[in-house]
């Protein structure tokens, strides 16, 4: 199969215009309908990406899979992956039939709303497949559209503001990071990221309004990218949308924006920031260490003293995400090995984690922490399950939270030890909040009314459960699952950045000469 | 001689003789009640005209020694007025016929503004370029007060002579200044004055003029004050109309006479056209916000759209004009669906401009709502619909020019402009339910020509038509 990689993108969106126009009426079985062709989609999606996964070649550090056609304004249609996407396309694939498992209890425009996730799932896997700047772009910018109505429609009571702030929030960043992306094409005449991953841009520092710009153009380009990135990751201080859009979301769109999209402002500071700016990055890591150190202690705090489980979640989500931008930014193989490790581990604990909160949020339609406890004596299984995932979350050794924040730390020390060292107590905070929340959900003792009749889950959620559990204790134990396929490209990845690095400082030296 | 001359503006005449023979025909006949055959054979004529333009012409033809030019930019441009006016013209049958507002005097008041659009966007003249621009206007001015009973309209159209008045008073103004210091009307002659590189400073006065004047007609910050009043007063088929043909025409007379006539003199001119874009970028966004009446909103969101166009022009180079003409004519496409469902938004049978009255406007009518989402993202410039693929095409010609300050400037406004266009999404798919819901009556033109132009916005992405090696050529055509 040559084109498995358009194949694998468009199968999701083909399954929802199917949907649109076949699909009629909102009866019980138009219902069922719509649920069991998304299901299908998506698990076809998966099983052909398998494909992708048994076909990729780890040794060869260059694109695989390449397709290639030419497309309007003399962009290109190109699409391929290498060692630091390819597990993200997977990550996706495999996450999207969970969701839509755990969206069966939807009522409520089902139709639309089954339709709005193949799309996203269409957009954001071209996020991670796209070799174009453009087309990169198109991708990254057009998930808004699906996300924004996921949230407003089937979100919570406060899903206007959220949706707002979401779309409006992402697309400030956005577009500066387009801005770049037209200087780019500008000065390398193509937006062919193979070849801008090789393309010199000018380093050489300037003045603007005044300002005296270290690492020039670089350090521009890379603020504009940071912006969008930033954003997207949620890096401290531009984190607020996060939590508003993740307690507003339905338990779906958190699932799919924690364990997903927000992969996505990581992958793009792997695939833009560091190689094609290097300068750039080396003249601002320090800043975006520090950020990275403070979103690590700063939300872990903010965590601890949330009311709503879904906010707290997300807290942490900014804190991991911390650990993230801190090994990317350590520019070392075991940095940025542990930050796609972390990402990938994030994506199947946070994933986790939200559908634990909707478990019984869907028994009690409610967030709140202080409506619950004691849910131990009457809900075993799920208190296991949240008990699993709580120590995931909190980094506990054997399972794969343990191995991204370890890499990532160790990474970082290389690098700064002091912003590792603040980070490190990041993880206590963790475990506190963590363990904290976990306590006054599910022990205790049962006490309220409402709580005695609950359930237990059903097969259907254990069901979605267990490939998460596989997945979180897999890769805890066995680690190089994922870092023999990343491996090598991450090597290439940082021998490409110090040498540029190195270019650079001589080309420096030889004009101050 | 002349009749070379008379062959190279055939399509011109041919609209006009036209134009005034079916006004004498319906005079002397049935008056009114032969309107709505009117109304199909004038964009009959229209679209036929556009398909000779598009088909028959080659090369740059001159016709009354300069004064007339017929090359691919007119041709670009011409299409693109020709059939965006018969589109709106089919669209708004129906609506002014159910109104009693349908006389036969419209259809070919409008085919009288297409010939003076034609003429301005052709005009190698300062002469010509006034005799095209008057006669667009005075047809528009008593288009936009056509609904006689109506004090809104009526102040719609007087506010609109006023004001056009004025513009046309500084416009003259400055092609008389030009005229004293360069000695010719003619744009050919003037571009050799100025070409010395010191444009002399009555030259400039006059340029800055001229350039108001122009600015007036697109609707330019800070020459906008006309187009909400205009626009909210006129019936809403003649909004359409504005928003349309006029605009590309307008622009393509700015882009003719900057080029053409003060080409050599890129630098003296960048720097207004920078502050109008800018200026028009930001208004347009933030004026607009606060709008709750549908036609007031396009007025401002027409004023911001102006803006970005104007950045391909301020780049002052083929890449300039190229991406300025891809923009208006996905500009005019979208504008057109956006109208179609105005023109539908009904209640009882009386127009609704209130964007209240779209309320979960999705849960009865999903497909024309996903048409308006479709619209309305694109008109915000978020991917992947075309209206993205305009604004970068605009961008990178601005970048290449160096313009980076601009560039950021309208990304931060496009992201400010996104609001309003969201709430109406928002307004659409959950904003609430309302005890006052819209008509769910179509008719199968308004219906065709939203999906229609919601779905260019889509197929756009993977198939132009041609539209992008058309406006490359146009745009070589003008720049030299």
């Amino acid at each position: 199969m040559d084109n498995i990689l358009s194949i694998v993108t468009f199968v999701p969106a083909l399954a929802g215009l199917i949907l649109a126009v076949f699909l009629r009426g909102e009866d019980a079985a138009a219902q069922r309908n719509a649920k069991l062709v998304a299901l299908f989609a998506s698990t076809v999606t998966f099983l052909v990406s398998i494909g992708i996964y048994t076909g990729f070649d780890p040794a060869n550090t260059g694109f695989q899979f390449v397709e290639e056609g030419e497309w309007l304004l003399g962009l290109k249609y190109k699409m391929g992956v290498d060692g630091i996407s390819v597990l993200f396309v997977l990550l996706t694939t495999f996450i999207m039939p969970l969701t839509i498992l755990a969206s069966w209890n939807v009522t409520h425009r089902v139709k639309e709303y089954m339709i709005a996730f193949l799309l996203l799932e269409t957009l954001m896997l071209g996020v991670f497949m796209a070799l174009d700047l453009v087309l990169f772009y198109l991708f990254f910018e057009a998930g808004l559209i699906p996300m924004f109505l996921i949230i407003g429609i089937w979100g919570g009571k406060e899903r206007i503001y959220a949706s707002f702030k979401f779309f409006l929030y992402t697309f400030l960043g956005s577009v500066l990071m387009l801005v770049a992306m037209v200087a780019m094409y500008a000065d390398a005449q193509t937006t062919d990221i193979t070849v801008l991953l090789t393309h010199q841009f000018s380093a050489a520092s300037f003045s603007v309004l005044g300002v005296h710009v270290v690492g020039g153009m670089q350090t521009l380009m890379f603020l504009a990218f940071f912006a969008s990135f930033a954003v997207k990751m949620p890096m401290w201080p531009v984190h607020t949308w996060l939590p508003d859009a993740h307690v507003q979301a339905p338990t779906a769109g958190s699932v799919v924006l924690a364990a997903i999209l927000l992969k996505m402002g990581g992958y793009g500071f792997l695939r833009f920031s560091l190689p094609m700016f290097p300068v750039g990055s080396d003249v601002l890591t320090p800043m975006v260490l520090w950020m990275s150190a403070i979103a690590v202690v700063y939300t872990s705090l903010v965590a601890m003293v949330q009311e709503d489980m879904k906010k707290l979640i997300a807290y942490s989500s900014v804190a991991h995400m911390g650990f993230v931008t801190m090994g990317i930014f350590a520019a070392n193989q075991q940095g940025v090995d542990g930050a796609i490790f972390q990402m990938l581990s994030h994506g199947f604990i946070s994933a986790a984690l939200f559908l634990c909160v909707g478990v019984i949020y869907d028994r009690m339609h409610t967030r709140e922490i202080d409506a619950y406890g004691g849910l131990v004596s009457r809900m075993p299984a799920y208190a296991l399950v949240f008990m699993l995932f709580t120590m995931a979350n909190v980094g506990l050794p054997g399972t794969s939270g343990f191995v991204g924040e370890f890499l990532t730390l160790m990474g970082t020390f290389q690098k700064n030890t002091w912003v590792a060292a603040v980070a490190a107590t990041g993880v206590i905070f963790s475990a506190g909040y963590a363990l904290w929340l976990y306590r006054r959900v599910v022990f205790g003792d049962l006490i309220r009314e409402s709580l005695k009749s609950i359930t237990d889950m059903d097969s259907r959620e254990r069901l979605v459960f267990a490939p998460l559990i596989v997945m979180t204790i897999l890769l805890g134990v066995y680690p190089s699952l994922v870092t023999d396929i990343i491996g090598p490209s991450t090597a290439a990845l940082v021998s490409n950045f110090d040498s540029a690095l190195a270019a650079a400082d001589t080309a420096t030296q030889v004009a101050s000469h | 001689m002349i009749q070379a001359d008379l062959i190279v503006i055939l399509p011109e005449i041919l609209l006009a003789v036209y134009a005034m023979g079916a006004l004498l025909v319906a005079v002397y006949t049935i008056k009114d009640g032969m309107a709505p055959t009117l109304v199909w054979l004038t964009s009959a004529i229209m679209v036929f005209l556009a398909a000779v333009i598009i088909t028959g012409g080659e090369g740059t033809n001159v016709a009354f020694n300069g004064m007339f030019v017929d090359d691919s930019f007119s041709r670009f441009a011409k299409a693109a007025v020709l059939l965006s006016g018969a589109a709106v013209l089919v669209m708004s049958q129906e609506y002014m016929s159910r109104r009693g507002l349908l006389r036969f005097e419209y259809p070919l008041l409008i085919a009288l503004a297409s010939v003076g659009m034609m003429m301005m966007v052709s005009a190698g003249d300062l002469m010509s370029l006034y005799m095209g621009l008057e006669l667009q206007s005075l047809a528009l001015y008593v288009v936009a007060a056509l609904r006689r009973d109506s004090i809104k309209s009526t102040e719609a159209g007087l506010k609109y002579f006023v004001l056009g008045a004025l513009s046309s008073g500084l416009l003259l103004y400055g092609a008389s200044l030009i005229y004293g210091f360069s000695g010719t009307t003619l744009f050919s002659g003037i571009i050799q004055t100025a070409q010395h590189g010191s444009v002399s400073v009555g030259l400039l006065f006059g340029l800055v003029f001229l350039i108001s004047g122009l600015a007036f007609k697109v609707s330019a910050v800070p020459f906008h004050m006309w187009t909400p009043d205009v626009y909210e007063g006129s019936p809403t088929p003649i909004t359409a109309f504005f928003a349309t043909a006029p605009k590309v025409a307008a622009m393509g007379l700015f882009a003719r006479v900057l080029h053409d006539a003060f080409g050599a003199a890129v630098s003296d001119w960048q720097q207004v056209l920078v502050v109008l874009s800018v200026l028009s970028m930001f208004l347009g966004a933030v004026a607009a916000i606060g709008q709750r009446d549908i036609k007031r909103l396009m007025a401002f969101s027409s004023i911001a759209h102006m803006g970005y166009a104007l950045i391909g022009l301020a780049a002052g180079t083929v890449l300039g004009v190229q991406s300025m003409l891809i923009y208006m004519a996905i500009y005019v496409t979208m504008n057109v669906g956006t109208f179609a469902f105005i023109l539908m938004m009904e209640r009882d049978g009386q127009p609704i401009t209130d964007i209240d009255a779209l309320r979960m406007y999705a849960s009865r009518e999903p497909a024309k709502a996903l048409a308006v989402l479709v619209l309305m993202f694109s008109l915000a410039g978020v991917p992947p619909f075309l209206g993205f693929f305009a604004k970068f095409g605009v961008w990178q010609a601005a970048i290449d020019a160096g313009l980076m300050g601009l560039v950021v400037a309208s990304a931060i406004a496009s992201v400010v402009g996104a609001f309003y266009y969201l709430r109406i999404v928002f307004y659409m798919y959950f904003g609430g339910e309302t005890d006052e819901q819209l008509d769910t009556h179509s008719s199968p033109v308004l219906w065709t020509a939203l999906m229609g132009s919601a779905a260019l916005m889509m197929i756009g992405v993977f198939y132009q038509f041609g539209i992008e090696g058309a406006a490359a050529s146009a745009a070589a055509a003008l720049v030299n």
